[in-house]
């Protein structure tokens, strides 16, 4: 027997299993989501108990309670997008250029921490930049740190945190892209009066742009709703949106004004990506 | 005198270039001058040295031994944006992030020149694209990339304009058109060109001088037509076009002829051609300048009796045969279809016969292998 599908039902039958792990596990909690957050708590219901009265002032009170967390959020995920560019492009640039036979075992060091849990490194970063980690002393000896000055619990070790973080997510399409470029028009560049500062300004940098817009947009979306980093790292007084969230559902069972939160950041992190994309202009590359 | 190497002009001097990668030698101990405003072509296999002498001369590789001036000035060690030199580098590597007039602009701009459109404009009419401008380098064919990458760099007038296998990626009808038009943009340009190529029909229709490498040294340099008539190696009578060439011993002198004796047969040639450096030399004919007769007919100048033909292929302008001679040997004729004389038949029993001045003689100690490998180029002609 020769049983022959017809052509055209092949592509659905393909996108099918796909489909239907997104709907079951993005479509619908999101429809649930936008459901919960215009609720209200039940008048005289226990915690908890909610009813749907299209209450759209949640989103209001949610973003005005905490804009702090919000404009937090955004800087600390901007400066953390900001560093690990600054340290993964020079990092990317040698790999991809520089690093001769040695290239591999580079490419392998920079996926090498995800073989460790997230939260554990995150943790062992308290352990580097608390009181008993060699960094503080070494500091303080140097005079470069106040005797009385810590660094855990502050914006400065959440920031660290975040940015060593997602540096792999930065690294490696930065290095996908240098490393694409072809080397002959580097050296025609030089051919044609660039020096070497003209040459990375007019020829490497524009042509790892798809690069760093994929590496930025990569680090700054999870970084502005982490909040694993602000909850180890940090102290209640560098609190972001994640955090805020978080204990919103699981310790005030105030789960209206999560989902409102959750919308609201969503929406700042669309209509920021999208402002970005068009400034980079990422479709005029090649 | 130590102006500044960007204004400097003149001719191109290398001398005593060797670059070495560990023990292997690409260049060796290569001296050269290229005249200022010439058309000069670098002939040779892949491996001979040729891209690696442009890349000195262009600065982007550094010779172990030797020094290179452009006139007066010593640029051996100039970085590359210092140089008066731009390249049309192979697969042309335009920036792709950039428009065709950007990309044309990119010189102009970063010197500092005032009217770049203007410029851009008018090198952009000299390549007849002038509609392209506004384009990026993908949306091109690759003729056309390989246009602008040449209007790129001639827009700049340097002193010497560096052209590494331009047509290499072009399809052999495309090449062809390429050859005459660069000929004519060098013309009318004024500019010196320096060619890479390994295909010496390239060189030959682009290039009023050809230096032929080899293993890092320079084979022979001159003229094609000296090239062509009078090689002094066995590698460059084998390189640049084929050759017959039939061992023999220099047997007197006959005013300003040699009499060379092939396998007993006596031929003469002009001594001047000869350069041999004993008795024993190799005897070389062009194939198209024999001429086949039946035997029995009365023949002028040199002739070699005894052939008999071993193959014909017809190919339109002329009919190739390979004649067996009494030594062995098969020699390759080419014939022109101009006489109505009807062809030979294999089997038939003819003699072969040249003008004497058509001989050149090398030395009897040479490879006569060297230089007939087929590059992959000539495959596909």
């Amino acid at each position: 027997m020769n049983i022959t599908l017809p052509k055209v039902r092949v592509p659905y039958l393909l996108l099918f299993p796909g489909f239907a792990f997104l709907f079951t596990f993005f479509i619908l909690p999101i429809v649930n989501l936008a459901q919960t957050s215009t609720e209200t708590p039940i008048s005289g219901g226990d915690t908890g108990q909610y009813e749907q009265t299209f209450a759209f002032s949640n989103y209001l009170h949610a973003f005005l309670d905490n804009r702090e967390q919000f404009a937090r959020s955004f800087i600390f995920a901007t400066l953390s997008t900001i560093f690990a560019l600054a340290i993964a492009y020079p990092l990317a640039y040698a790999i991809a250029f520089k690093s001769g036979k040695f290239k591999n075992i580079l490419l392998v060091l920079v996926v090498a921490p995800f073989f460790t849990s997230f939260l554990l490194r995150t943790i062992a970063w308290k352990q580097i930049l608390g009181e008993e980690g060699f960094v503080v002393p070494t500091l303080r000896t140097l005079h470069l740190l106040g005797q009385q000055t810590t660094i855990t619990s502050t914006s400065v070790a959440v920031v660290a945190g975040m940015t060593y973080n997602f540096l792999p997510f930065m690294t490696l399409p930065l290095y996908a892209s240098l490393e694409r470029i072809d080397p002959r028009t580097i050296e025609a560049s030089g051919d044609l009066y660039a020096n070497a500062l003209t040459t990375f300004r007019r020829v490497t940098v524009p042509l790892s742009m798809p690069g760093v817009v994929a590496g930025t947009l990569l680090t700054f979306i999870p970084a502005a709703g982490d909040y694993v980093n602000a909850s180890i790292l940090g102290s209640p007084n560098t609190k972001m949106i994640g955090n805020v969230i978080e204990s919103r559902y699981f310790k005030i069972v105030d789960y209206p004004t999560a989902a409102a939160l959750s919308f609201t950041l969503m929406a700042a992190i669309l209509i920021l990506v999208t402002l970005y994309i068009r400034k980079a202009g990422t479709e005029e590359l090649v | 005198m130590s102006s500044d190497p960007i204004t400097a002009r003149g001719d191109l001097r290398l001398t005593r270039i060797t670059k070495s990668y560990g023990d292997f030698k690409a260049v060796d101990d290569l001296t050269l001058t290229i005249p200022k405003g010439s058309f000069f072509a670098l002939l040779g296999p892949s491996g001979c040295g040729k891209t690696t002498t442009l890349r000195m001369v262009a600065g982007l590789e550094e010779p172990t031994v030797g020094s290179i001036h452009l006139g007066e000035t010593d640029i051996t060690t100039t970085r590359p944006y210092q140089r008066p030199i731009n390249t049309v580098f192979q697969n042309y590597a335009l920036f792709p992030h950039l428009t065709i007039f950007e990309n044309i602009a990119f010189g102009l701009r970063r010197r500092g020149i005032k009217d770049v459109k203007e410029q851009v404009d008018k090198v952009l009419s000299l390549v007849e694209l002038p509609h392209l401008a506004e384009r990026k380098p993908t949306q091109l064919s690759g003729g056309q990339q390989q246009r602008i990458a040449l209007a790129r760099a001639i827009v700049n007038r340097p002193a010497l304009l560096l052209l590494d296998e331009p047509l290499g990626a072009l399809d052999l009808k495309l090449r062809r058109q390429m050859q005459i038009e660069l000929k004519w943009i060098q013309r009318e340009v004024g500019l010196t060109f320096v060619h890479v190529t390994h295909d010496q029909e390239e060189a030959m229709t682009m290039a009023d001088t050809i230096a032929v490498m080899n293993e890092g040294k320079i084979e022979q340099m001159g003229s094609p037509a000296d090239l062509y008539d009078d090689p002094e190696t066995a590698f460059v009578a084998n390189f640049l076009g084929q050759s017959n060439l039939i061992k023999g011993k220099i047997d007197g002198n006959d005013g300003d002829n040699l009499v060379i004796d092939l396998f007993g047969q006596k031929i003469s040639m002009p001594k001047s051609r000869s350069h041999a450096v004993d008795t024993s030399l190799y005897a070389g004919i062009r194939p198209e300048k024999f001429r086949i007769s039946r035997t029995g007919t009365a023949v002028r100048g040199n002739t070699l009796a005894g052939g008999r033909i071993e193959d014909v292929s017809y190919i339109g302008v002329s009919t190739q045969y390979v004649v067996a001679m009494p030594w062995g040997q098969e020699l390759m004729v080419f014939e022109q279809n101009d006489d109505g004389v009807p062809p030979f038949n294999k089997g038939e029993e003819v003699i072969i016969s040249w003008e004497p001045s058509f001989t050149f003689g090398l030395r009897g100690d040479e490879d006569i292998e060297a230089g007939t490998e087929v590059n992959p180029e000539e495959i596909d002609e």
